[in-house]
C-alpha cells in the first residue's frame, strides 16, 4: 500500500511539472502579452514605457528562460505575483478556492445525495411513471443552460418574491451575531447552489440509473432473488455495491471541477470563486494567476483520480492497490 | 426532522424581508473588479471609480467638461499669471506652473504636502517602479518647493494642457520607505495592495475598510476629510460582472444604484426605462467614447480615399442609432465630439447616400458588379474583412447591419469577431485585413495625436506603441497636431482643430460611427449623482450624493 502511495505521489509530481510547462508555454504562445493590453488602454504609453515594462516583468526574455525562473521560485513556495492584482497569487487564489469549495462542494454533496436515490429508484422501477418523470427531470437539467436557469431563479426568488438575494456573498456588519451572519451567508448560497445542483443532478442520476440497471441484470442478482433474498437486500447489498464502482469514477473525476470552479454560475451570482478568477486571468494575460489556478485544478483532478482508485478498492474487494498484484 | 428543516427555511425566509441595508449606507455595483490599487501604476476605470472616493487628482474635468481644481486651490493659467512660458537651459521653450495644494489630510492625520508631490513624481520617473505611462512624470523637469503646500513645476514644453494634471498623490510617509527599499519590487510591495485598508492611503471623503477580491469593496467616511461632509456613512461597491444579474440585483433591492460608467448596457437601460421608469431617472450621458471603424490603409483595395468615403456614405448611422439605440447614441462626424469645445462644424459630414457611394466606387474603378460584389479592372473583388470584438452584443449587431448596408452598394464585408485580447493584438500589430470596429476614449479638448500622427503608427521598432492603427501618415495632419499641442491661444487652437477635423473627414483613416452614451439608471430618491461623460467619473463628487424624499 505504501509503495502504491509513493508511486502515485511521484506520478503526481511529474504530471504537475509537465502540466506547468505545458500551461506556461500555451499561455505564453497566446497572442499578445500584458503590456499589449496596457498599450491598448493607455494612449499615453510610449515605446520606451513598453520596453521598460517588458523588462520589468521579464517579458523580454525567451519563454523557456521565463519558465525556468518561475519554476525555480515555485519549488521554493513562491508562485509569483498576480499582475492584475499586484498581490501574491496564493493570496488571491486561496479565498477564492474556499469560496468555490463552499459553493461547488455544497452543490456536489446535494446533487449526489439526491441523484443516487433517484437513480436507484428509477432503475428499480424501469418504465414506470416515476422513471419517466425522473428521466424527464434529468434531461431538462442536462439541456438547460446554467446561465438561463440562474437568471430564471434570480428573477423568481430575488426579483418577484424577494425571498433571496440575487447574488454576491453576505457582508454582515461588524458586531452582527454569528447566527445571523451564518443565516445571511446561507441565504446567499441558496440560489447558486440550487442552480449548480440542478445542472449536475441530471448526469449523476442518469449514471446511477444506468449502472444500477446493468447490475440488476447480472446473474448474481438473479441468484440472490432465487435464494429468496428480500428486494431491499438485493437492491442495496448486491446491485448497488456493484453499480457504485463506475459511478464513483464519474463522481471522483467531477472532484477536479470543484477546484476549477463553475465560471457561469459564479459570474451570474457574482460569487468570487476560482472559475471566474482563472477565466479573467487568461483574458487579462495574468500569467502567474492563470498558471497557478490551472495547476490547482490539475492537482485536484489527479487527487480525484486517486480517490477513485481508492474508492474502487473500497467498494470492490477484487481490486487491489498493491503494486505486485497482476 | 422535516419539521425542524421547515422551521429553518421559514427563519431564513423571515430574514429575507429585512431591509438589505441601512439608510446611511449606499450599495452600488459595477461590472469589474479593480486590479492593483496603487493610483500611479496603471490606469483602469474600475479603479478610478473607487479611487475618486478616497483621493482626488490635482485637476479634473467637471460635468460641463470644464477643467477645475480638486486637490489644488486655484487653476493655474497664463491669464492669472500662475503659468508662464519660459526659456529652458537647452534653448527650447518650457513652462512654469505655480500650484497650491488644498488643506488636505491623509486618513491617519498626516497633512498632504509637497513632499507627497515630490515623492509621487520620483516614483513616476523611476524606470523600475512599474508605472505604465511615464510621459506625464518625465514632462516635469523641476519641482521647486516653496513650502508644505506651494510648489512650482517646470515642464519641458509649451502645451495647451499645461494645467491639466490627473496626478494622484501617493502618501510619502507610508510609501517612500517601501519604494526606497527596492524600487523594482515597489509595484508588488506597495501598501495600496499589501495594506489596502490603511487609513493613511486616503485623503478623500471615504477610505477603504474592506476588500473582498472579486466580490465587494466597502468604504467608510474618512474622518480627516476637509471638504463637504458626505451624506452616506458607508458605501458598499459590489462587483457583478454579468449585466443581466446586475439588473436583477437592482430590481431585487440588493443594490441601490448601478454605477453608470461601468454598469448596465445601453439597450438594457432603454428597456429598463420602459418597464421601471417610474422609480428611476434614466440619464443618457453622451460620453467621449468614440465608436468607429479603423481602415487598414495598407490594404490596396482601400487605399483610394473615395472607397473609404463611399463606405461611410453607404452606412446609415442615423437608422442604426434609431433602431438599435432608440436614437440615444449620437452620430459621430469624427473623433471630436459635437459637444467638445474644439468641435468644428465646418469639417465634411457624411449623411446616408447610397447613390453617391455607388458613384464614388465607380470613379474609384470598382464599376463592374459580379455576384453582387464590385470588382476593379484587375478583377479584384471589393470583398473585405470587418473585424470587431466578440462578446459585445451591440457591436456585433452593428457589424451585421453595416455588412448588410455595404452589400447594398456592392461591397462584401466578412465579419470576424474575435475575443478582445486577440482583436487588440491584431489591431496593434496592424495585422487586420481591412476594417476594425471598436472604440477609443477621448478627453475634452484633447489633441488626437495618438490616433492620427504618423509617429504613432505601431511598429516593431517603436515597441508597438501608438494607436494609429490605420497607418495614416499625412504631413499636413502631423503639423496641425504638433501645432495644436503647442498652441496656448484658444482661438488659434480651435482653428488648428478645425484643420485636423477637416483632414480627418476628408482622408477618413477611420470611419466615425457613434459617440457612446453612458446610461445612468438612478433611483429617484438618490440625488446629487452628476454624470460627466469623461474619464473623470461621477464619483469624484460623491460627497454630494444623498437620499431625498421617502
Amino acid at each position: 500500500m505504501s509503495r502504491y502511495f509513493v508511486s502515485r505521489a511521484v506520478q503526481t509530481l511529474l504530471t504537475l511539472a509537465v502540466m506547468s510547462l505545458v500551461v506556461f508555454v500555451l499561455i505564453g504562445l497566446m497572442p499578445g502579452d500584458p503590456i499589449d493590453l496596457m498599450i491598448s488602454g493607455d494612449p499615453n504609453m510610449k515605446s520606451e514605457d513598453a520596453a521598460r515594462l517588458r523588462a520589468a516583468y521579464g517579458l523580454d526574455k525567451p519563454l523557456l528562460e521565463r519558465y525556468l525562473a518561475w519554476a525555480s521560485e515555485a519549488v521554493q513556495g513562491n508562485f509569483g505575483y498576480s499582475r492584475s492584482f499586484g498581490q501574491p497569487v496564493l493570496t488571491i487564489l486561496w479565498p477564492r478556492l474556499l469560496n468555490t469549495l463552499l459553493l461547488a462542494g455544497s452543490a456536489f454533496v446535494l446533487s449526489v445525495a439526491i441523484a443516487l436515490p433517484l437513480g436507484i429508484w428509477a432503475a428499480a422501477h424501469p418504465r414506470s411513471r416515476a422513471d419517466y418523470l425522473i428521466n424527464l427531470f434529468c434531461f431538462a437539467g442536462i439541456s438547460t443552460p446554467p446561465f438561463w436557469l440562474a437568471l430564471l431563479l434570480i428573477t423568481l426568488f430575488a426579483v418577484f418574491l424577494g425571498w433571496l438575494p440575487a447574488g454576491g456573498m453576505a457582508y454582515p456588519r461588524p458586531g452582527t451575531p454569528w447566527s445571523v451572519a451564518l443565516a445571511e451567508q446561507l441565504r446567499h448560497l441558496v440560489l447558486p447552489v440550487v442552480t449548480l445542483t440542478l445542472v449536475q443532478l441530471g448526469p449523476y442520476t442518469r449514471f446511477m440509473r444506468g449502472a444500477m440497471i446493468e447490475a440488476l441484470r447480472q446473474d448474481y442478482v438473479r441468484t440472490a432473488r432465487a435464494k429468496g433474498a428480500p428486494e431491499r437486500t438485493v437492491l442495496w447489498r448486491h446491485a448497488f455495491a456493484n453499480a457504485l464502482a463506475p459511478v464513483l469514477t464519474i463522481l471522483a473525476l467531477s472532484f477536479g471541477g470543484l477546484f476549477s470552479g463553475a465560471v457561469i454560475t459564479e459570474t451570474m451570482f457574482a460569487w468570487p470563486g476560482m472559475g471566474k478568477a482563472i477565466y479573467q486571468a487568461i483574458l487579462e494575460n495574468d500569467y502567474n494567476l492563470a498558471l497557478v489556478g490551472l495547476l490547482l485544478a490539475t492537482a485536484a483532478t489527479i487527487a480525484g483520480n486517486l480517490l477513485a482508485d481508492l474508492g474502487y478498492a473500497w467498494v470492490d474487494p477484487r481490486v487491489s492497490l498493491a503494486a505486485d498484484q497482476p | 426532522m422535516i419539521r425542524r428543516f421547515l422551521a429553518g427555511l421559514l427563519a431564513i425566509a423571515a430574514l429575507a424581508v429585512t431591509p438589505a441595508h441601512a439608510k446611511d449606507e449606499l450599495v452600488v455595483a459595477m461590472t469589474q473588479m479593480p486590479g492593483t490599487w496603487n493610483p500611479v501604476i496603471s490606469s483602469m476605470l474600475a479603479k478610478s471609480l473607487i479611487a475618486n472616493m478616497t483621493a482626488r487628482p490635482l485637476t479634473a474635468y467637471d460635468a460641463d467638461w470644464k477643467l477645475v481644481c480638486l486637490a489644488c486651490t486655484e487653476l493655474p493659467t497664463v491669464e492669472n499669471g500662475k503659468a508662464r512660458v519660459i526659456d529652458l537651459p537647452d534653448g527650447k521653450k518650457g513652462m512654469e506652473i505655480d500650484v497650491e495644494l488644498r488643506d488636505l489630510r491623509w486618513g491617519d492625520g498626516v497633512p498632504v504636502t509637497t513632499k507627497d508631490v515630490a515623492f509621487t513624481l520620483d516614483v513616476g520617473k523611476h524606470p523600475l517602479s512599474g508605472v505604465a505611462s511615464s510621459e506625464g512624470f518625465k514632462r516635469v523637469l523641476k519641482l521647486d518647493v516653496k513650502d508644505d503646500r506651494r510648489f512650482t513645476m517646470t515642464i519641458d514644453r509649451v502645451t495647451f494642457d499645461y494645467n491639466s494634471s490627473a496626478l494622484l498623490l501617493l502618501p510619502a510617509h507610508i510609501e517612500k520607505p517601501i519604494f526606497e527599499a527596492n524600487p523594482a519590487e515597489y509595484r508588488n510591495k506597495t501598501a495600496y495592495d499589501t495594506q489596502s485598508t490603511n487609513p493613511g492611503l486616503a485623503f478623500g471623503p471615504y477610505r477603504i475598510v474592506e476588500i473582498v477580491p472579486g466580490s465587494r469593496i466597502t468604504l467608510e467616511q474618512n474622518s480627516t476629510w476637509t471638504g463637504e461632509k458626505p451624506y452616506f456613512k458607508r458605501i458598499v461597491v459590489k462587483i457583478i460582472e454579468n449585466t443581466a444579474a446586475l439588473e436583477a440585483n437592482l430590481l431585487s433591492g440588493g443594490v441601490d444604484y448601478v454605477l453608470g460608467e461601468l454598469g448596465l448596457s445601453l439597450d438594457q437601460a432603454i428597456a429598463f426605462e420602459k418597464r421601471h421608469g417610474g422609480k428611476y431617472n434614466v440619464i443618457y450621458k453622451p460620453a467621449l467614447i468614440w465608436e468607429h471603424i479603423d481602415v487598414n490603409l495598407d490594404n490596396k483595395l482601400l487605399a483610394d480615399k473615395r472607397v473609404r468615403q463611399a463606405m461611410l456614405l453607404a452606412i446609415d448611422r442615423k437608422a442604426i442609432s434609431e433602431k438599435l439605440f432608440d436614437g440615444k447614441q449620437p452620430i459621430a462626424h469624427g473623433g471630436i465630439s459635437d459637444l467638445d469645445p474644439m468641435f468644428s462644424p465646418a469639417a465634411r459630414q457624411y449623411g446616408y447616400d447610397p447613390a453617391a457611394a455607388k458613384k464614388l466606387l465607380d470613379e474609384a474603378g470598382f464599376s463592374t458588379i459580379r455576384n453582387n460584389v464590385r470588382q476593379n479592372a484587375a478583377g479584384e473583388r471589393l470583398s473585405i474583412e470587418l473585424g470587431t470584438t466578440a462578446g459585445n452584443r451591440v457591436r456585433e449587431l452593428v457589424a451585421q447591419v453595416i455588412q448588410s448596408q455595404l452589400r447594398q452598394v456592392g461591397i462584401e464585408a466578412r465579419i470576424k469577431a474575435e475575443p478582445p485580447r486577440l482583436f487588440f493584438e491584431v489591431m496593434n500589430r496592424r495585422n487586420y485585413g481591412a476594417l476594425g470596429m471598436y472604440a477609443w476614449v477621448q478627453r475634452p479638448g484633447g489633441v488626437p495625436r495618438s490616433t492620427l500622427h504618423s509617429k504613432e503608427i505601431p511598429t516593431a521598432e517603436n515597441g508597438w506603441s501608438g494607436q494609429n492603427y490605420p497607418g495614416y501618415a499625412n504631413p499636413q495632419m502631423d503639423k496641425a497636431l504638433d501645432d495644436a499641442e503647442r498652441e496656448l491661444d484658444v482661438d488659434k487652437r480651435r482653428a488648428l482643430f478645425a484643420e485636423i477635423q477637416k483632414l480627418a473627414a476628408d482622408d477618413l483613416p477611420s470611419l466615425p460611427l457613434f459617440f457612446r452614451v453612458d446610461p445612468f439608471v438612478i433611483p429617484k430618491a438618490l440625488k446629487g449623482v452628476t454624470p460627466t461623460g469623461t474619464l473623470n467619473s461621477s464619483t469624484l463628487w460623491i460627497e454630494q450624493w444623498r437620499w431625498e424624499g421617502p
